[in-house]
């Protein structure tokens, strides 16, 4: 593997060719928040939390950290102006999703977004897809499942398998960030699947 | 026109099936057929279509709920479309909308309870010359304003 | 029939097709394209063919269904050739007339456009200034061609561009040439084809795909229908010549569902094409293979984003990839993809036939040839425009659109679709080309033009566009998902009257977020109507928030309708129409409005005799309490 320096918030930092920025960045203790990343799973770019600022001013962009190649002699700010307005935001958004959620409270008290200024749409689920990903990539189950598109999107455990698969399994059921993973599970046995 | 009668419903499913045998990549335009043939998508045939395509169930389910083409429930025998796009927009599709609503007591989506109309909106069907525009069935309705759905959709037997 | 084997066979073919059509005949073309059908043009059709038959004419007269003229404000359209007379508005009863007046060479009047404003008849087709002020490079051949017979495009030149470049042209000179004819992408983001094409071409692997976006989402624009369904084969030749350019032997047409015209004729065209061996194994013998696919969508519009369309095609619902990699090294299957527009596609044989140079005299140094735009809205001339790029939106919606329709005020016009933004009056004079409109806030986007007039409210319609794309979000990414949700809670909270200070900054900032975190550019664009909304009509939003006013009459939650008592004549009309029974009086009662059932669906407006209008829109003020019951009987004079 070709090694290769990065320069991240002003500091040499080494790593490998064929790594995402994230990935340089955790080997290095630098820490950069993430909700949907597992290091096990195929990087998924969902919460943006991982915003970071790459190049030169004035030719800056923002991408995520999870998903970007990390390359030779490449600029990064992992907390820049912009990356902590961005994620102050996509904090209160998520505080209306999920306001319960202690890692969102905790995050977003970390960036200043204690108080969300929406409504609250209060349904835990931040569909990070971690639980989804697990199931397909891990455990080759595919016994969960996203539906539906935009705001309407949902994850379902899938009536045909997961009755079955999922009992004697549940790995995903630690990996959810705000726990409301299992009590789904839970009420999707009593209700929907009648066990 | 739509069934739920199980039996009909699979045989015509495995039908169409046949043809596509192991082809996961065309999944979309598998349902896309199916819809067409069937005029909804039966939980049952999402088993199957899973299966014969060699695509893992959650797909399938996340398909057809994730595209507008695809109906969960009956549809009837007419679906009546209204073009939300745009120009029929600034030319008052809305209105059109709230009376169709009205006269046919459902919303987008929904079915009357006859099974005779099914009401959908789409974002642009490409003829802004004639907007506001309503389709039922296969024949368009241009230059519609709200007092004339009654009688358009009346002339539906 | 036998493949065509060589160029030599080909203009054979051509020659051979050409001589066996006298081009002085008479000849009927009738408009099918799907919004000249959606006001009858098949039953026209149907009524000439019967009339044709009936007069004896059928070997003596052609009579041709064509793809879309453009002029779809006055369909069913009838052109009559060789003098092109365009015939407007043509119903089925209209044919016997027609024909008969045509065989003696007479026009038949009252059918013929006549200008709104000097009242100027004009028979010719050229003539008619919405045409006249065009330059229909990519469209004029819909008028020609009946899309399921490749005979007519072979017959105008057709297929020619391929064959150059199969047998004359290297793959690195066709690459050359599109370079240097400096062709940009149509669908929106105007990048440099050639250099779309270099990349897919050198990127390792031997698989390369190349692929048409027929997904056409943006509502209001229609441009690639039109060229779809009336000339399948112009796009069909330019695809071919970028996947030999490219090294490519297989290529998708990702078509919408809701075309189903589209569909059917482009299926047909392939078939035809392949028949002809212009299509498929060893192409008019040269050796090169390239076979075309259909795919069809199933109504997303984000699927339409290249990196969707690509994972759509592969079978998997068509969510976007964060783009970091370029599609065209990895694409479909992680193969090297290079996906364009149908504009785009159709351009490229032009410049093969014509050369670069040709192109790079139209238009402007950074925005060369011609773009097709839908003009649509508060417009007189609803149509299909194509112009050199460069040209000035005022000729676009005046010269050829005739300007705003009813004689209102215009407002603003909206061109990029969802992405775009709104461009009020003082800009009219900017150019529209790829760079202009978006130092306004705004951008070209694919070609929809949207015109609005004094009765638009800019806050509804930033609110349309909001819950336009946050139904279409496909809700993979916190920034769009969310935030476009709130954003129409805080529109919705706006037009309903409900709206606060604070919302104003709040609509700045999730526009920021969406802006710069979402993860495609449906997202990233997604503000745009309100920023550019924001920017340029904040006296509306303002009037929304502080004075419970909609300016334009529409939000209906800040409307009430009400009778004006002088004006009203006692005709019973709205009573009678209104369908919550709202209104109440009677022959000589003046009739009163109960504000508690109204519904505000504007009916009553809309049915009182232009003479009496009574009906007014109150916004923003109290309505005028009832009069007196004795005050409304109407004392009639003698």
């Amino acid at each position: 593997m070709k090694r290769i320096t990065l320069n991240i918030d002003g500091k040499e930092v080494a790593g490998e060719d064929g790594m995402t920025i994230l990935q340089v960045a955790r080997r290095a203790g630098i820490d950069i928040p993430t909700l949907c990343y597992h290091e096990k799973l195929e990087p998924y770019g969902g919460c943006r939390l991982c915003l970071v600022e790459i190049g030169t001013s004035p030719r800056t962009k923002l991408v995520t950290s999870c998903v970007y190649p990390a390359a030779d002699g490449l600029p990064v700010q992992t907390k820049s102006k912009k990356v902590i307005q961005n994620r102050k935001m996509l904090l209160e958004v998520l505080l209306a999703r999920a306001p319960g959620a202690k890692i969102i409270k905790d995050l977003a008290e970390e960036y200043g977004a204690s108080k969300t200024r929406l409504k609250k749409k209060a349904s835990y689920c931040i569909l990070c897809g971690l639980c989804v990903r697990y199931c397909a990539e891990i455990k080759k189950a595919d016994a969960i499942g996203f539906i539906g598109r935009g705001v309407e999107r949902e994850v379902m455990f899938i009536p045909e398998i997961s009755p079955k698969s999922c009992p004697p399994c549940r790995e995903c059921f630690p990996l959810c960030p705000t726990g409301v993973l299992e009590s789904n599970f839970i009420l999707a046995q009593s209700l929907i699947f009648k066990q | 026109m739509a069934t739920d009668d199980s039996e009909v419903n699979v045989k015509k499913i495995s039908h169409v099936l046949a043809k596509y045998k192991g082809e996961s990549n065309l999944l979309i335009q598998v349902l896309l057929e199916l819809q067409k043939e069937l005029r909804w998508l039966p939980k049952e045939g999402l088993l199957k279509i899973s299966q014969e395509l060699n695509v893992p169930l959650r797909q399938v389910y996340h398909a057809v709920t994730f595209y507008k083409a695809f109906s969960l429930v009956p549809k009837g025998k007419y679906t009546v479309t209204v073009c939300m796009g745009t120009a029929c927009h600034v030319r008052g599709s809305p209105r059109i909308l709230d009376r169709v609503e009205r006269t046919l007591g459902i919303n987008p989506g929904e079915t009357t309870a006859d099974f005779k109309f099914s009401l959908e909106t789409v974002n642009c069907l490409g003829c802004c010359a004639m907007g506001p525009v309503m389709v039922v069935g296969d024949i368009y309705h241009g230059k519609l304003s709200p007092d004339q759905v009654k009688w358009t959709l009346d002339s539906y037997d | 029939m036998p493949k065509l084997k060589s160029t030599l066979e080909l203009e054979n073919l051509r020659k051979d097709i050409v001589s066996k059509r006298d081009s002085s005949r008479l000849c009927f073309t009738v408009c099918s394209g799907t919004a000249c059908r959606a006001t009858g043009s098949q039953k026209t059709f149907a009524a000439f063919e019967a009339e044709l038959e009936r007069q004896g004419l059928k070997d003596k007269v052609d009579l041709k269904a064509t793809g879309c003229h453009g002029f779809c404000e006055r369909g069913p359209i009838v052109v009559v050739y060789p003098q092109e007379i365009c015939y407007l508005h043509v119903q089925p009863e209209d044919a016997t007339e027609v024909v008969s007046q045509s065989i003696r060479g007479q026009i038949v009047e009252r059918l013929i456009y006549v200008d709104p404003v000097t009242g100027e008849r004009i028979a010719h087709e050229p003539d008619i200034p919405f045409y006249k002020y065009q330059n229909r490079l990519l469209l004029g051949n819909n008028r020609l061609i009946d899309a399921t017979k490749i005979e007519d495009y072979i017959a105008l030149g057709g297929y020619k561009a391929l064959a150059r470049a199969l047998f004359d042209m290297t793959p690195e000179q066709v690459l050359a040439e599109i370079d240097k004819a400096d062709l940009r992408g149509r669908g929106g983001g105007g990048f440099p084809t050639a250099r779309k094409w270099r990349s897919t071409r050198d990127a390792p692997g031997e698989s390369k795909y190349v692929i048409v976006n027929c997904d056409e989402g943006d509502p209001g624009a229609y441009m690639n229908r039109s060229l779809m369904e009336g000339n399948p084969h112009s796009v069909l030749e330019g695809l071919a010549i970028g996947a030999y350019a490219m090294g490519s032997h297989e290529g998708f047409i990702y078509l919408r569902q809701e075309y189903p015209l589209a569909v059917e004729n482009v299926t047909i065209a392939i078939k035809q094409a392949e028949d002809y061996g212009l299509l498929g194994k060893n192409i008019l013998g040269s050796g090169f293979d390239f076979i075309v696919k259909v795919h069809k969508g199933a109504g997303a519009f984000v699927s339409g984003e290249s990196s969707a369309l690509m994972t759509a095609i592969e079978g998997k619902v068509g969510e976007p990839r964060p783009k970091y990699i370029h599609t065209s090294e990895k694409g479909i299957w992680d193969k090297p993809s290079c996906l364009n527009n149908v504009e785009t596609w159709a351009d490229v044989p032009f410049i093969i036939n014509s050369g670069a140079d040709w192109f790079t005299s139209i238009g402007t140094e950074g925005s060369r040839g011609t773009k097709i735009f839908s003009l649509v809205g508060k417009v007189n001339n609803t149509g299909l425009v194509e112009v050199p790029l460069g040209t000035p939106l005022r000729d676009i919606i005046y010269r050829i659109g005739g300007g705003v329709s009813g004689n209102k005020k215009f407002k603003a016009v909206q061109t990029g679709g969802p992405s775009g933004g709104c461009i009020p009056e003082q800009y009219l004079d900017s150019p529209v080309d790829f760079d202009e409109l978006t130092k306004l806030g705004a951008m070209m986007g694919s070609g929809g033009m949207i015109v609005t007039d004094e009765d638009t409210c800019m806050v509804d319609f930033a609110k349309y566009f909001v819950h336009f794309l946050s139904e279409e979000s496909c809700g993979k990414c916190v920034p769009c998902r969310e935030g476009l949700n709130h954003m129409l809670d805080v529109l919705t909270r706006i037009t309903e009257g409900e709206g606060q200070a604070a919302d104003i900054q709040l609509m700045e900032d999730l526009a920021g977020m969406l802006k710069e975190a979402s993860l495609c550019a449906l997202g990233q664009t997604a503000a745009n109507p309100v920023l550019t909304t924001l920017r340029y009509f904040r006296d509306e939003y303002n009037a929304h928030i502080y004075e419970k006013r909609c300016p334009a009459g529409v939000c209906k939650a800040l409307l009430a309708f009400h009778i004006e008592p002088d004006k009203c004549q006692a005709c019973l009309i709205c009573a009678r129409n209104c369908p919550v029974n709202a209104i109440s009086g009677g022959k000589n009662l003046v009739h009163v409005i109960d504000q508690s059932k109204c519904v505000k669906c504007g009916t009553c407006l809309e049915v009182c005799p232009p003479r009496f209008s009574a009906i007014k829109k109150i916004s923003g003020e109290p309505v005028p309490a009832p009069i007196p019951e004795q005050a409304r009987v109407i004392q009639r004079k003698g």
